[in-house]
């Protein structure tokens, strides 16, 4: 086995590889989710980071204080975070459907700031630590691989993939779908959509939450981790195409390998190839890679 | 704009005077300093004020204007020994540059598209700033020298800085009134309202939306460079997206569709944030609370809903329409359109 | 058939506006159980506004609309459906993201009495060759035909068909009429916008004619055949 690819160690791409793949899991579950709000609502959720951050600490809280470990938080925190939105959607939220989206997006900004602020007084700057539920890894000759990142990898790509598939091929995604088109009519067949809308900002928040539960053995569990990682994500929606999909998923792990690549080809560039990557796309493709003109 | 004059128009003789009295008196009451950020962060919101309520795009990278002016000032003034004036109009340059290079790409698509390009677009600048030599990174460009205006006046005292400042910033107002009350002002206006239209009578509309945003940047420049001078010191700070928030806010807190409204909106969350300095977390929750409260209840900001209860007021005889709470997007918001669309 | 003393649909005195302007300014009409009416009228009189005002989607209106004897003031749309109504809007509404079948399938059984998949299929034969088509590849025939064959598993009585005819040719305007015959057969009660009086006069046992958001004639089959000359001017035809 060669020890070096395109003269950089192989054990260093390996590792790279593996982080970006790590990151690409985060942002695709985190763009899945806001495109799912985004489809159906037309409400960019400014909350998003702020949800996921919750989603962290709920982990966390779930530890601390009930001693539940990781395999309840992966399925209590969701659920608690996506009742925060259904509650949010419920009580404040639809009220802005009437006037222009834009206050939509204003209000769950608002609430992030809140959120942030509230924890970030409770907790300060400094990340909470949070163990690893499944130590250990896979020692190849190339690299180690954690057997956690493993899973967050594998567990990503499935919840990703089932998201996909309720969407795209159940009865259920096929209300969505409509009801994303055309909301009224959907509403004459006797389909509950404001129901269905607050729902669906739920699903969206949960899966903020899950991946906050997935980052916290990963990253440090911190009130600033949401605010950190929101913007690449509004990038990498925008390069996926906004409310697509299949964009999110592609674009989320696409330029998490972009990223972790470009960390050992050109170091201090990292922290703006998503910026620069999504540049690019729209001056070629204004719409995304997966978009559709509006 | 709506065709009912606000109560500001119709009684601006009075507000002039009574403003300008103000203006002059204020240093002796106030402290220069605290009133100098006020103004930029006036300005600031007014530049973005200009964007979101006038043109209707919703800007999120306003900062990365501000910022990058302050840094263009401050490098040109301290390195490069410019004249104080020279060096915030090089950076009001520098800023309009980004401008137009930004705007070239976000104006392709409208609407929250154009929104995240602006905000991808300042975090992009942003980095930039942390990782180039000349900024200074996390430290930022101290000591900038407040130099001598025009090499004659000496802008070391703060009253004096205080008037110079006062009048850039009120010459800065005076030209955004004139460019929303001029005919480009009114194509902008309709384009906001109904773009289908605008390009069906003939507007190059992209062009329009290119020279108020570049417009936009510049003025957001003028603020950033300013302020520079004033604090003497450039950071990261005034290219971070919180910058960018803040000027929002001020916008929607003063009312978004209004010449007073970023003033007051300035005064609103640079006195909050000032108050509530030893606190940084309660900052951003009373912020993100103003937010909400705002945009739940108080749509029109607070110089719109004044605005709107005294032409309420003030009517008699046949009623001129009150300004609706303003839909900053580009969308024709026709009554049937919107029955027709929107999920009630 | 047995006189019911409770009409299907009711509508007295119904304004309705969009925004600040007012589109109707005052509609009378009932339907009874098994009848069908057609609303007819020029462009912009108001039928399609009247339609949405009973399918509940006009937020701002006053007046009275009664479904089988319940008042519908203040219900959202997916509650007016439960009383047994369906729409099938003048621009058909087809899903582009979703297949004919799918878009068949869509609106749920809400109460029993609906037509099956395979009765629907049999009445539209056409629609099962083109199952898994996506929605906006069929013609404007078949769209229409796909329009009015979703509605009709959902249990509802009550058709609302906006301008059913619109933009078709002949042959298949020809189809429609029967498909509808068929369902008046079916027993279902059906109201419906057209500006094609031809059509609408071998279908309706009776006609409103709208102008200018009121209704300004109302006339039924035998009037049809003894005031033919007076009713066409009326029109325009």
């Amino acid at each position: 086995m060669p020890d070096t690819l395109f003269g950089f160690p192989l054990a260093a791409v390996a590792g790279q590889v593996l982080v970006g793949m790590i990151n690409g899991s985060l942002y695709s579950l985190m763009s899945l989710g806001l495109a799912i709000i985004f489809g159906l609502l037309r409400v960019v959720n400014f909350a998003h980071g702020a949800q996921y951050m919750l989603g962290a600490f709920v982990a966390w809280g779930l530890l601390e204080y009930l001693g539940l470990n990781y395999w309840w938080a992966l399925v209590l925190a969701p659920l608690v975070v996506g009742a925060s939105g259904v509650a949010l959607e419920r009580t404040l939220l639809r009220r802005l459907y009437h006037v222009d989206h834009v206050y939509a997006l204003l209000l769950t900004f608002g609430f992030a700031l809140i959120l942030e602020g509230v924890f970030r007084y409770k907790f300060g700057a400094t990340g909470q630590p949070y163990p690893n539920p499944i130590a250990g890894g896979l020692d190849t000759p190339m690299a180690f691989f954690p057997w956690y990142r493993l899973w967050v990898i594998a567990a990503s790509m499935g919840m990703c993939i089932l998201t996909w598939f309720v969407i795209e091929r159940t009865k259920l995604g096929s209300y969505l779908r409509a009801a994303t088109e055309n909301p009224n009519l959907v509403r004459t067949f006797g389909v509950r959509v404001p129901r269905m809308l607050m729902l669906t900002y739920g699903l969206g928040v949960a899966l903020a939450g899950f991946s906050g539960v997935m980052a916290a053995p990963i990253y440090q569990v911190n009130p600033l981790m949401g605010s950190q990682l929101i913007i690449v994500v509004f990038a990498v929606v925008v390069i996926g195409g906004m409310g697509s999909i299949v964009g999110a998923i592609v674009a989320g792990f696409g330029l998490g390998v972009i990223e972790g690549i470009t960390k050992l080809v050109y170091p201090d560039g990292a922290g703006m190839v998503v910026f620069v990557v999504m540049l690019i796309v729209l001056a070629v493709r204004p719409q995304g890679l997966f978009g559709s003109l509006r | 704009m709506t065709a009912t004059p606000s109560f500001s128009e119709r009684h601006w003789m009075a507000l002039l005077i009574a403003g300008a009295i103000v203006l002059l008196l204020a240093p002796f009451v106030a402290y220069p300093i605290f009133l100098m950020k006020l103004m930029c962060f006036a300005l600031l919101a007014a530049s973005l004020n200009l964007m979101v309520g006038y043109v209707g795009l919703l800007s999120f990278g306003h900062a990365m204007f501000f910022g990058s002016a302050g840094y263009a000032t401050a490098h040109a003034v301290k390195v490069w020994g410019f004249d104080p004036a020279l060096g915030v109009l090089f950076g009001a340059a520098v800023a309009a540059a980004i401008g137009a290079t930004t705007g070239v790409l976000a104006i392709r698509r409208a609407g929250i598209a154009f929104s995240m390009i602006t905000l991808a677009c300042a975090q992009l600048v942003y980095f930039i700033a942390l990782r180039a030599p000349f900024t200074g990174g996390e430290d930022g460009i101290q000591n900038v020298p407040r130099g001598k205006l025009l090499g004659l006046l000496s802008l070391q005292d703060n009253l004096t800085l205080y008037y110079v400042v006062m009048v850039t910033v009120v010459a800065a107002f005076w030209l955004i009134w004139r460019v929303v009350h001029s005919p480009f002002g009114q194509v902008l206006t309709a384009i906001r309202d109904n773009e289908p239209r605008a390009i069906s009578l003939g507007y190059r509309v992209n062009r329009y939306k290119l020279l108020a945003f570049t417009l936009s940047a510049a003025l957001a420049g003028l603020a950033g460079g300013m302020k520079s001078i004033v604090f003497q010191i450039a950071t990261l700070t005034d290219v971070s997206w919180t910058t960018s928030g803040e000027a929002l806010l001020m916008g929607i807190v003063g009312g978004l569709q209004t010449m007073l409204g970023p003033v007051v909106g300035a005064m609103v969350v640079v006195t909050m944030a000032n108050q509530l300095s030893a606190f940084a977390e309660a900052v951003l929750i009373v912020q993100g609370a103003v937010f909400v409260v705002v945009v739940m209840l108080f749509r029109r900001g607070i110089v719109g809903e004044i605005n709107a209860f005294l032409a309420r007021r003030a009517r008699l005889g046949p009623s001129p329409e009150a300004p609706a709470a303003p839909p900053p997007s580009q969308s024709a918001r026709a009554g049937q359109a919107a029955d027709a669309k929107s999920v009630s | 058939m047995p006189e019911h003393k409770v009409p299907c649909l009711e509508v007295r005195g119904l304004t309705g506006f969009y925004g600040e302007t007012q589109a109707l300014h005052g509609i009378d009409f009932v339907v009874q159980p098994g009848e069908a009416v057609c609303l007819l009228g020029r462009n912009g009189a108001g039928k399609t506004t009247t339609l949405r005002a009973v399918v509940g989607l006009l937020s701002k209106r006053r007046g009275h609309i009664a479904i089988d004897g319940r008042p519908t003031q203040g219900m959202a749309p997916e509650d007016i459906a439960r009383l047994g109504v369906a729409y099938c809007p003048e621009e058909r509404g087809i899903f582009a993201s979703l297949d004919v079948e799918e878009n068949l399938l869509l609106p749920p059984v809400l109460m029993p009495g609906g037509m099956t998949v395979d009765e629907i299929y049999t009445l539209f034969p056409n629609l099962k060759l083109r199952r898994k088509s996506p929605g906006t590849r069929l013609s404007g025939g078949e769209q229409q035909m796909l329009a009015i064959a979703r509605i009709l598993r959902t249990g509802a009585k009550l058709l609302l068909l906006d301008e059913p005819t619109e933009g078709l040719a002949p042959v298949i305007i020809e189809k429609i009429g029967q498909a509808i015959g068929i369902l008046r057969q079916r027993g279902f009660t059906i109201l419906m916008v057209e500006q094609n009086f031809r059509f609408a006069s071998g279908v309706g046992d009776r006609f409103y004619v709208i102008e200018e958001g009121r209704v300004v004639e109302h006339f039924d089959r035998q009037s049809l055949a003894t005031d033919h000359a007076r009713i066409e001017a009326l029109l325009g035809v």
